[in-house]
């Protein structure tokens, strides 16, 4: 096994290792470095600020406004499109009825497993463009149009959606769950067509009904995959950058009148409209922490041993 | 409540018609706004905005072609097929050999390496963006090689891509490389086969299925792809050739049709975008699913 082996390892790592070193690592570490001084991004000037720009993080106002709205987000985000998800493979792995051969999913599950799963495989820039008439503000969206005629709105007054500043975070809420809730489903799903059917079996002799099952056996196995996708879910609340630039007013998004915020879309504009980079990077790295501590924080409630079966 | 939930004959009835009601609720969710925009991109301009729910009179076929030269989306979508097939072969060809080589043969150090591929999983591209624009746009001063690297270049774009590719391929293939049985390796050893003999005419081969999942991962990955382009694909000067994707161009598309209410044009342009990928899925949708949920249940 020894012959020639060293000069194949080393000519099969080098050229993925040279690349993922310099198009990922190195700029990890220097946005460390960055955000520790004022650069400004185009000029090779800069001096080196110490802790100054993490200062001035903390008296940004619309920066903290972008970290409340990510943690409404982060927040609501993971827990609506778990529960839904859940609920969806709940119905379509065990929803269906029950006879001797044991429990089933409920028709034409194979289908809304396709169906429900499109939002996934469409570009973040599609699920923009589609909401944007969708929630469009006069009466021409699809929604507006639907309550109009249903005579839920007053057609002289549609719902301003995006712009409305009470509004705007919800909207961008539902278009997250929207797009997340397929594959979370299918994830569970998966997980859950690894439970052995024997142990749905017997919970039913034993007489429990659908709600107890779920509550008792599904969702407690279900826990490993459940936390992880938490932590996921988490790291895309934290972003929303696409969604948020362009779905929400004012340049670059995060309007109306700052309603909506994120620090994805505030770090963007500070480094490539304000041309702060410096400054930037604090954000990012901000934004890491937060990451990190999301990851660290979910792993460590959701720790528990394995359930053997 | 108990009644319902309880499995005996005559209740399941109504479950079954309110697992089916919700799940109808939710497909229809997912499928009337993707209905609704297909329908508007055969609309004129004029039925859009008079009644945004009534089918066309006529099909507005011209729509489509409006979007592809007038709007530009004919080339986004050239522009996206060639940084694609640059990407993923590309990305198939180096995450292979990483994973291969990482599973299969140890040497000091080699945990580390596959760590460090693995933590790329968990970092957001947004805190490398800053310092990613500024390290490809001093590739584009480099002599001779840096238009080819710089930004708003093809292969650099595509160099990208392989690198923000590679944690998850490497993660994915290294697992799929260790379950591969030892004794085929070292009969072909035997045999008098050189290691990367062995890697294409017998690993590749066996590994087929996974690098399927894998590689469909990354095709819907890489076209989708949106914040990256955004930032390196960006015209350097007047007279750069445009290089956008799609998803950036479509974006840029819903700006300016927006000022010209070319409405019609726009739902066209997002229909186009939109069918590829939707039929990759229908086709492939098996391996998708499972390319795309085994890394998350491991």
């Amino acid at each position: 096994m020894n012959h020639r082996r060293l000069p194949f390892v080393a000519g099969f790592l080098l050229v993925p290792i040279v690349l993922y070193a310099m198009y990922v690592v190195s700029p990890f570490v220097q946005t460390v470095f960055y955000s520790f001084t004022d650069w400004g991004g185009f000029s090779s000037e800069q001096n080196f600020l110490g802790l100054g720009n993490y200062a001035a993080l903390l008296g940004d106002e619309v920066f903290q406004k972008a970290v409340l709205h990510n943690a409404f987000l982060l927040v609501l985000m993971p827990l609506t499109t778990i529960l839904i998800a859940l609920f969806l493979a709940f119905l379509l792995n065990v929803g269906g009825r029950s006879d001797s051969a044991g429990v089933r999913g409920v028709r034409g599950s194979g289908t809304y497993k396709v169906v429900l799963f499109f939002p996934q495989v469409l570009s973040v820039a599609i699920v923009v463009v589609l909401f944007q008439s969708v929630f469009r503000t006069d009466g021409l969206g699809l929604l507006n149009a639907t309550l109009i005629k249903l005579g839920l709105v007053d057609a002289a007054r549609p719902v301003q959606w995006f712009s409305n500043p009470d509004l705007v975070l919800w909207c961008l809420l539902f278009v997250m769950v929207w797009s997340g809730v397929g594959f979370y489903m299918v994830l569970f799903s998966a997980a859950m067509r690894s439970i052995p059917r024997e142990v749905y079996e017997a919970a039913l002799l034993d007489g429990a009904g659908r709600a107890p099952t779920f509550f008792r056996i599904t969702l407690p196995l279900l826990r490993d995959t459940v936390s992880v996708a938490w932590v996921y879910l988490g790291f895309i609340a934290l972003d929303g950058f696409a969604l948020v630039t362009g779905l929400t007013p004012e340049s670059g998004g995060g309007g109306p009148n700052h309603a909506s915020e994120l620090i994805s879309n505030v770090l963007y504009r500070t480094a490539f409209s304000q041309g702060k980079f410096g400054y930037a990077c604090a954000m990012g790295v901000a934004l890491a922490v937060f990451s990190l501590l999301l990851a660290v924080v979910q792993l460590r409630v959701t720790r528990r041993e394995r359930i053997e079966y | 409540m108990t009644e319902t939930a309880r499995p005996a004959r005559g209740s399941f009835g109504v479950v079954n018609l309110f697992s089916q009601g919700f799940l109808l609720l939710w497909a229809a969710m997912v499928v009337l706004p993707l209905l609704w925009a297909l329908v508007s991109s055969l609309k004129s301009d004029a039925e859009i905005l008079s009644s945004p729910w009534a089918l066309p009179t006529e099909l507005h076929w011209e729509n489509f072609g409006r979007a592809w030269t007038g709007g530009h989306i004919g080339e986004f979508f050239v522009n996206t097929i060639i940084v694609l097939i640059g990407g993923v072969s590309l990305t198939m060809l180096l995450g292979a050999m990483a994973a291969y080589v990482l599973a299969r043969y140890p040497f000091p150090g080699n945990r580390v390496v596959y760590y460090a591929f693995v933590a790329g999983l968990t970092l957001p591209i947004f805190l490398a963006l800053v310092p990613l624009y500024r390290i490809v746009g001093n590739l584009g001063n480099v002599p001779v090689v840096g238009p080819y690297l710089g930004l708003n270049s093809y292969l650099g774009l595509i160099l990208v891509y392989v690198a923000y590719s590679l944690p998850f391929t490497v993660f994915f293939l290294h697992s799929f490389f260790r379950t591969l049985p030892t004794e085929v390796a070292e009969a072909g050893l035997l045999d008098g086969a050189s290691h990367s003999g062995l890697f294409l005419r017998v690993m590749l081969p066996m590994a087929k299925p996974g690098l399927l999942s894998i590689g469909i991962f990354n095709v819907i990955g890489q076209w989708n792809q949106y914040l990256l382009p955004l930032v390196l694909m960006q015209r350097q000067s007047g007279t750069d050739t445009d290089h956008s994707v799609l998803a950036q161009g479509l974006l840029n598309l819903a700006v300016s049709q927006g000022y010209k209410s070319d409405w019609s044009g726009l739902f066209a342009g997002m229909t186009i975008a939109m069918l590829p990928m939707l039929a990759v899925y229908v086709l492939f949708q098996r391996q998708v699913q499972a390319g795309l949920t085994a890394g998350t249940l491991k």
